[in-house]
C-alpha cells in the first residue's frame, strides 16, 4: 500500500492540489479566492504534465555540450506544452482580475452572497 | 392508369400563393386586394378542373419538386381522390370568397388584409394536402394548413379569440406530433410513404404494431376531423368570422382531416389489410359513437354556429364510417358525402352569418320569426336542413342511401340503425330553428318587412343551396362527382 | 498536395489573426474602420471555406503541414468533409450576425467599437483554429483563444453581466483543463498529440483504464464547454446580459463548435466501436441529452426576458445534437449534423431579431411587446419563420432534423427518445407561440400598455439595412436549408460520417 502510494507520489500531490484548487472555486463564497482556487487547479495540471517527462538521471531539456543522447536530458515536449498553458493560466488570471474590478466598481464587494442580494 | 407528369398540380398550389403575395402588397386598396382573391379563386377552379378530363380517362397527373430526404420527394399526383377534394375546396373557395367579401365590409372588420391574406394561404394548403402523393408531402401542406388557420381563428383579438386560437393550436399542434410519429414509423417499417391504391403497409410489420401504428394515425388525423373525444376545438373556433368557419371548418381544415383519414385508411393500410387485422369493425363503433354523441350535443346548442359545429362533427364521422365499412358502396357513399355536405353545411354557415350581419343575433332563442325578415336565407337553410337530414331531392340522401347499401353490404345492420337514428336527430335539431323562423311571431313585434343581407352574401347562399338541389336530382351535374368518386372507389379497391 | 486551394487552410485562421492586428492600429485614427476591417477578414475567411470544403468533396482530405513539419513530429491542419462542413457553417453565420452587428454596436457600446471588434476578430480567429486544426493540443489553444476572448466581451454588457461572466470563467476554465487532463493522460500512454496518430495508436490500448479516464475528461471537459446539461449553469445567464451583437454571435456558433470539438473525440481520435461497444458513453450520453432536451425546453417556459428563454431553449437544443451523437447509428448522426447547420441559422436568425427589437425598443421582456410587428414587420415575419423552424413545421429547416433524429431513434428501437423529442416540440410551441402572440396580438397582459403603445405603433420604424438584410437572409435560408437538404445530406453530409456507419 505504501509502496503503491510512493512510487506514484507526483500524481498524489498533483490530485490533491488540484481538489484544492476545485474546492476553493466551488466552495468559497469570495470571488477572489475562486480566483485563487482557479489558478492553483491550473498551476497542478501543469506539474502533472511536467511531472510525467522526467527521465531517471534526465538533466534540464535546454542543450548542453557533453550531453547528447536523448536519454540525457528530460522530455521537453512537456515542458513546450505547459509554456503555453502558462500563458493560458497567466492570461485567464488577467481577464478575470479585469472583471473582477468591473464587479468591484459596480458593486463595491466582492463576495458573492452580497453580489447576488444586490442584484435582486 | 398512366402516369402523365405535369405542372398543373403546382399551378393550381402556386396560384393562391401568388395571390397571398399579392394581397399582401395591395393592402391599401380593399377593391384591388379582394379582386385578387376572386381572381385567384377563379384560376385556382379552373385549373383543377381543367385536370378533369385526363383524370376521367384513367392518366394521373404527377409532378416531382424536391427531394425532401432521400427516397421521399416533395410529390404532387393528382388522382381521382385528389382531384374530388381540389375541386370541392377550390369551388367552394370561390362562393366563400364572394360571400366574405360581403361579410367583412358589412361589419367592417379589422385586419382585412392579414384575413385575406391568410385565407389564400390556407386553400394553397388545402389544396397541396389534395394533391400530395406521399405521407411526407401530405404532412407539409397539413402543417401549413394549421399554422395559416391560427389567424383566422383568433382573427377577432378578443381574449375568448386568442384563447380559442391557443386552444386551436394545443389540439392540432399536439396531433400533429402524434402523426408525425406515425409517418416516421411508416417509413420506418416500409421503406416508402407514396401513397398506393389498396395499401402498402401489408406484410410490413408484426399485426400488434400495424394496429398500434393504425391507431395513432387515425388519432392524429382524426383530431382534425374532430372525432369525439377529441373534438372540442371545433365548437370552440366557432368564435372565428363565419366565413372562416364555413369555408375551413366545414369544408376544407376538417375535410382535409377527413381526407387524411381516407388517405390513410385506403392507400396506406389498404381495405384487405384491415379486414384482416379485423380493425375496420373497431373503427366503424368509435365514429358511430361520435355520430350518435355529437348530434345528441347538437340538441343543447343555443348558438347557432355551435349547433351546425357538432352537426358537422357527426357528419364528418358518417364519412369516416363508410371509408371504414370498406364496401364499394360505403366507399362511394362517404366519397360523396364529401361533397355534398361540404355544399350543404357551407349554406348553413353562410345563413347563419348573413342572419348576424344584418340583425346581429347569434342564438337561435333569439331568432323567433327571422324568416319572415330573411325568407330567402332562410329558405336556403331549409333546403340545407332538408338533405342533411337526408330527404330528397337535396343531395344529402344520396349519400345517405350509399351509407345505408354499404353497411348492408358489410353485413352489419347496426350501422344502418345508427344512419337512421342521426336522421332522425338532425330532424330534430334542425327543423325547429326552421320552424322558429317562419311559423313564431317575432319579438319585440318588429314589423316584418323584408330586409336579406347584401348581394355579396346572397348569392353565395342562394348558389350553395340551388347547388345542393342540383346534385341531389343529377350528382353528375357541372363537375361530374359521382364519376370522378366512383373512379376513386375502383382506385382503391384495385378494380381498374 | 500542394495546390493554392490547400493554402485556403491556413488562411482562414492567419487572415483574421493579422486583421485583429490591424484594427487597434487603423482604429487609432479612424473609429468607424473597426467594423469593416472586421467584416474583411471575416468575409476572406467564409471564401477560403467555401474553398476548401468544396476541394474535399473533390478531391479528398486536406493535410497541411505548419512550418513544413511532418506529423506527428509537427503540427498538422487536417480538413475532411465534416471540419469543411462546420467551418462554413461557421463561416457563414459568422458573416451574417457581424454584419448586423454594426448599428447595435453603434447604440450600445459606441466608445468601445475599436477594442471590441478587435476581440471579437480574436474569438473568431479561435473557433475557426477549432475547426481546421488536426492536433488535439493545438485544438486546446484555440480553445482557450476563443475562451478568453468570450470571457472579454460577455464582461462588457449591461446588469449582471461582470458576474455571468466570472461564472463562465470559473466554469469554462474547468472545462477546458479537464480537455487538458485528457490531453496529458493520452500522451502519456501514446506519445503523440496528432489525432490521426492517436487514432492509429490507441485501439490495441482501449482496455487501459488511463485511455477511459481520458475519455472521461475530454467528454466532461466539452460538455461544460457545451453547456450539456446539468454542466450548463453558465449559459443562461451568459447569453442574457451579454451584448446583443455578442450572444447574436455566440449562441449560434460557439456551441456548436464545442459540440464538432465532442464528435471529433469520440468519432476520430476514438473509434465509434469503443464507445458504442465497449464502453457504453454513446448510450450515456444519449440519456443526458434527452434530460437537457425536456429541461431546457421546460426552464424556457418559466422565462420573461426573451433572451433567457432563447438560451434555455439552445440548452434544449444542444441536447439535440448530442442525442444524435449519442444515438450511434446513421440516421441520428445525420440528424446530429443536419442540426448543427440547422441551429446555426435559426439561433442566429432568431438572436438577430431580439438584437433588433433591443436596438428599437431597448425592451427584452415578451410580455411588453405589444403589436410590435406594426413597426418592425419584417423583423417579427423572420421571428415567426425561426419559431416555426424551432417547433418543427415543415417545410422549414428545424422539422428535417427532427426527422432524421426521431428515425433514428426507432433505429435504435428507443420509444424514450422519439416521446422527448415529440413533447419537445410541443414546449417549444408553447413557448415560442406565446411570444408570437405577443407580438402580432394585444398581449394578455397588454391592456395597460395599449394606450402607450398605440401612438408609437402606427409608425413602421424597422432597423436599419445593415441590420434587416442579415435577419432576411437568415430567414430565408431557414426556409431554403429545409426544402433543400436533401443536397445538403447527400452531397456533403453522408461523406462525413465516421466509417463504419
Amino acid at each position: 500500500m505504501i509502496e503503491y502510494l510512493m512510487s506514484k507520489y507526483n500524481y498524489w500531490i498533483y490530485v490533491v492540489l488540484m481538489m484544492i484548487g476545485f474546492y476553493a472555486m466551488m466552495g468559497k463564497r469570495n470571488l477572489v479566492k475562486k480566483l485563487i482556487g482557479m489558478n492553483i487547479f491550473q498551476t497542478a495540471i501543469i506539474l502533472y504534465y511536467i511531472s510525467i517527462g522526467v527521465k531517471k538521471g534526465g538533466t534540464l531539456p535546454v542543450v548542453m555540450e557533453g550531453a547528447t543522447r536523448a536519454a540525457d536530458y528530460v522530455n521537453p515536449l512537456p515542458h513546450v506544452l505547459m509554456l503555453t498553458a502558462i500563458v493560458v493560466s497567466v492570461s485567464t488570471t488577467g481577464v478575470a482580475l479585469a472583471v473582477l474590478l468591473m464587479i468591484y466598481r459596480r458593486y463595491k464587494t466582492l463576495e458573492e452572497d452580497e453580489i447576488l442580494k444586490s442584484m435582486r | 392508369m398512366e402516369m402523365v407528369c405535369s405542372y398543373k398540380p403546382l399551378l393550381a398550389i402556386l396560384v393562391s400563393l401568388a395571390a397571398s403575395a399579392l394581397i399582401l402588397l395591395t393592402g391599401k386598396r380593399p377593391n384591388l386586394r379582394e379582386s385578387w382573391t376572386i381572381l385567384a379563386a377563379g384560376a385556382k377552379f379552373l385549373i383543377v378542373l381543367s385536370m378533369a378530363p385526363s383524370v376521367l380517362n384513367g392518366q394521373i397527373l404527377e409532378y416531382t419538386m424536391v427531394t425532401l430526404t432521400p427516397g421521399i420527394s416533395l410529390q404532387l399526383r393528382v388522382d381521382a381522390l385528389g382531384l374530388y377534394f381540389g375541386l370541392l375546396a377550390s369551388g367552394l373557395w370561390i362562393a366563400t370568397s364572394i360571400y366574405s367579401i360581403g361579410y367583412m365590409r358589412g361589419l367592417q372588420e379589422h385586419a382585412q388584409t392579414r384575413y385575406f391574406f391568410c385565407f389564400a394561404i390556407a386553400l394553397s394548403a388545402t389544396i397541396g394536402v389534395a394533391f400530395s402523393a406521399n405521407l411526407l408531402t401530405l404532412f407539409l401542406f397539413y402543417e401549413i394548413l394549421t399554422i395559416s388557420t391560427y389567424p383566422l381563428v383568433a382573427h377577432k383579438e378578443t381574449p375568448e379569440a386568442l384563447a380559442a386560437g391557443r386552444k386551436y393550436l394545443a389540439y392540432l399542434l399536439t396531433s400533429a406530433v402524434v402523426i408525425l410519429f406515425s409517418i416516421a414509423y411508416t417509413y420506418h417499417l416500409a421503406g416508402s410513404l407514396d401513397f398506393v391504391g389498396g395499401g402498402f403497409l401489408d406484410g410490413r410489420g408484426t399485426p400488434a404494431a400495424l394496429s398500434l401504428l393504425f391507431v395513432t394515425f387515425i388519432l392524429g388525423f382524426g383530431t382534425k376531423a374532430a372525432f369525439m373525444p377529441i373534438h372540442e376545438w371545433l365548437p370552440t373556433a366557432m368564435i372565428a368570422p363565419t366565413p372562416v368557419s364555413a369555408l375551413l371548418h366545414a369544408v376544407a381544415v376538417v375535410k382535409a382531416g377527413v381526407f387524411c383519414c381516407l388517405r390513410v385508411i385506403d392507400f396506406v393500410f389498404g381495405p384487405s389489410l384491415l379486414s384482416d387485422l379485423n380493425l375496420w369493425l373497431v373503427l366503424c363503433y368509435f365514429v358511430s359513437f361520435t355520430i350518435i354523441g355529437a348530434s345528441l350535443l347538437a340538441l343543447a346548442q343555443d348558438n347557432l354556429k355551435r349547433r351546425l359545429a357538432f352537426s358537422t362533427i357527426s357528419q364528418l364521422s358518417y364519412i369516416v364510417l363508410g371509408a371504414a365499412l370498406i364496401t364499394p358502396s360505403a366507399l362511394l357513399g362517404s366519397i360523396l358525402h364529401i361533397a355534398f355536405h361540404g355544399f350543404m353545411k357551407i349554406t348553413l354557415f353562410f345563413c347563419a352569418g348573413a342572419i348576424f350581419v344584418k340583425t346581429g343575433k347569434e342564438n337561435i332563442s333569439e331568432m323567433n320569426g327571422i324568416g319572415r325578415q330573411m325568407p330567402l336565407t332562410l329558405g336556403a337553410f331549409a333546403v340545407g336542413a332538408i338533405g342533411l337530414a337526408g330527404i330528397p331531392p337535396v343531395c344529402g340522401y344520396l349519400s345517405k342511401w350509399y351509407l345505408c347499401l354499404g353497411s348492408l353490404e358489410a353485413g352489419e345492420m347496426i350501422f344502418v340503425l345508427i344512419l337512421l337514428t342521426s336522421s332522425l336527430l338532425n330532424v330534430a335539431y334542425f327543423f325547429p330553428i326552421v320552424y322558429r323562423a317562419f311559423f313564431k311571431k317575432a319579438e319585440g313585434g318588429d314589423p316584418a318587412r323584408r330586409a336579406e343581407a347584401s348581394w355579396w352574401m346572397l348569392a353565395p347562399i342562394l348558389a350553395c343551396a340551388l347547388m345542393s338541389i342540383i346534385f341531389g336530382l343529377n350528382p353528375d351535374a357541372f363537375i361530374r362527382f359521382h364519376q370522378i368518386a366512383s373512379l376513386a372507389v375502383a382506385n382503391i379497391l384495385g378494380l381498374f | 498536395m500542394n495546390t493554392p486551394q490547400v493554402q485556403a487552410t491556413i488562411l482562414i485562421i492567419l487572415v483574421p489573426l493579422m486583421f485583429s492586428y490591424a484594427i487597434p492600429l487603423l482604429g487609432w485614427r479612424w473609429r468607424g474602420s473597426a467594423f469593416f476591417v472586421a467584416l474583411a477578414a471575416i468575409g476572406a475567411s467564409m471564401v477560403c471555406s467555401f474553398i476548401l470544403l468544396y476541394t474535399v468533396l473533390t478531391q479528398g482530405t486536406i493535410h497541411y503541414h505548419l512550418g513544413g513539419w511532418l506529423p506527428p513530429w509537427g503540427i498538422e491542419y487536417v480538413i475532411d468533409p465534416l471540419n469543411g462542413f462546420v467551418g462554413v457553417v461557421v463561416c457563414v453565420i459568422s458573416f451574417l450576425v457581424t454584419l448586423s452587428s454594426k448599428e447595435s454596436v453603434q447604440k450600445e457600446l459606441p466608445d468601445k467599437k475599436v477594442r471590441f471588434y478587435t476581440i471579437y476578430l480574436l474569438l473568431f480567429t479561435g473557433l475557426m483554429g477549432i475547426v481546421v486544426t488536426g492536433d488535439v493540443f493545438n485544438l486546446y489553444v484555440f480553445l482557450e483563444i476563443a475562451s478568453l476572448t468570450a470571457y472579454a466581451l460577455i464582461a462588457i454588457g449591461e446588469d449582471g453581466a461582470p458576474l455571468a461572466s466570472f461564472n463562465y470563467i470559473i466554469m469554462g476554465t474547468i472545462g477546458a483543463c479537464f480537455y487538458l487532463l485528457g490531453v496529458g493522460y493520452l500522451y502519456i500512454v501514446t506519445g503523440s498529440l496528432n489525432m490521426a496518430d492517436l487514432a492509429k495508436l490507441l485501439p490495441p490500448l482501449y482496455h487501459s483504464n488511463v485511455v477511459l479516464i481520458a475519455l472521461a475528461f475530454f467528454l466532461i471537459g466539452t460538455a461544460i464547454k457545451m453547456g450539456l446539461f446539468p454542466l450548463h449553469v453558465w449559459l443562461p445567464d451568459a447569453y442574457t446580459y451579454a451584448p446583443s451583437a455578442v450572444s447574436a454571435f455566440i449562441a449560434p456558433v460557439m456551441a456548436k463548435v464545442m459540440a464538432y470539438i465532442l464528435i471529433r473525440v469520440m468519432f476520430t481520435v476514438f473509434q465509434p466501436s469503443y464507445l458504442i461497444e465497449m464502453v457504453p458513453v454513446a448510450s450515456i450520453l444519449s440519456w443526458v441529452a434527452a434530460a437537457a432536451i425536456l429541461v431546457g425546453s421546460i426552464m424556457a417556459l418559466a422565462q420573461k426576458d426573451l433572451k433567457r428563454m432563447l438560451a434555455y431553449s439552445s440548452v434544449s437544443q444542444i441536447g439535440y445534437i448530442v442525442l444524435g451523437v449519442g444515438l450511434g447509428n446513421k440516421m441520428g448522426l445525420l440528424g446530429a449534423y443536419l442540426h448543427i447547420l440547422n441551429h446555426a441559422f435559426m439561433k442566429g436568425c432568431l438572436f438577430a431579431v431580439a438584437m433588433a427589437l433591443m436596438y428599437r425598443t431597448g425592451k427584452r421582456n415578451i410580455f411588453q411587446l405589444g403589436r410590435i410587428h406594426r413597426r418592425m414587420p419584417f423583423t417579427m415575419a423572420a421571428l415567426v419563420i425561426g419559431a416555426l423552424s424551432m417547433i418543427g413545421i415543415p417545410p422549414t429547416a428545424g422539422f428535417f432534423s427532427k426527422w432524421y433524429l426521431i428515425l433514428g431513434s426507432i433505429d435504435a428501437r428507443n420509444w424514450v427518445f422519439v416521446a422527448v423529442i415529440l413533447i419537445s416540440s410541443l414546449l417549444n410551441a408553447l413557448y415560442f407561440f406565446r411570444v408570437i402572440e405577443n407580438a402580432y396580438f394585444e398581449g394578455v397582459h397588454g391592456h395597460s400598455q395599449k394606450e402607450a403603445m398605440d401612438g408609437i405603433a402606427k409608425v413602421r420604424e424597422e432597423v436599419p439595412l445593415s441590420m434587416l438584410i442579415p435577419i432576411i437572409l437568415l430567414a430565408a435560408g431557414i426556409l431554403l436549408l429545409g426544402l433543400f437538404n436533401e443536397r445538403i445530406i447527400s452531397g456533403i453530409l453522408v461523406f462525413a460520417l465516421p466509417p463504419g456507419f
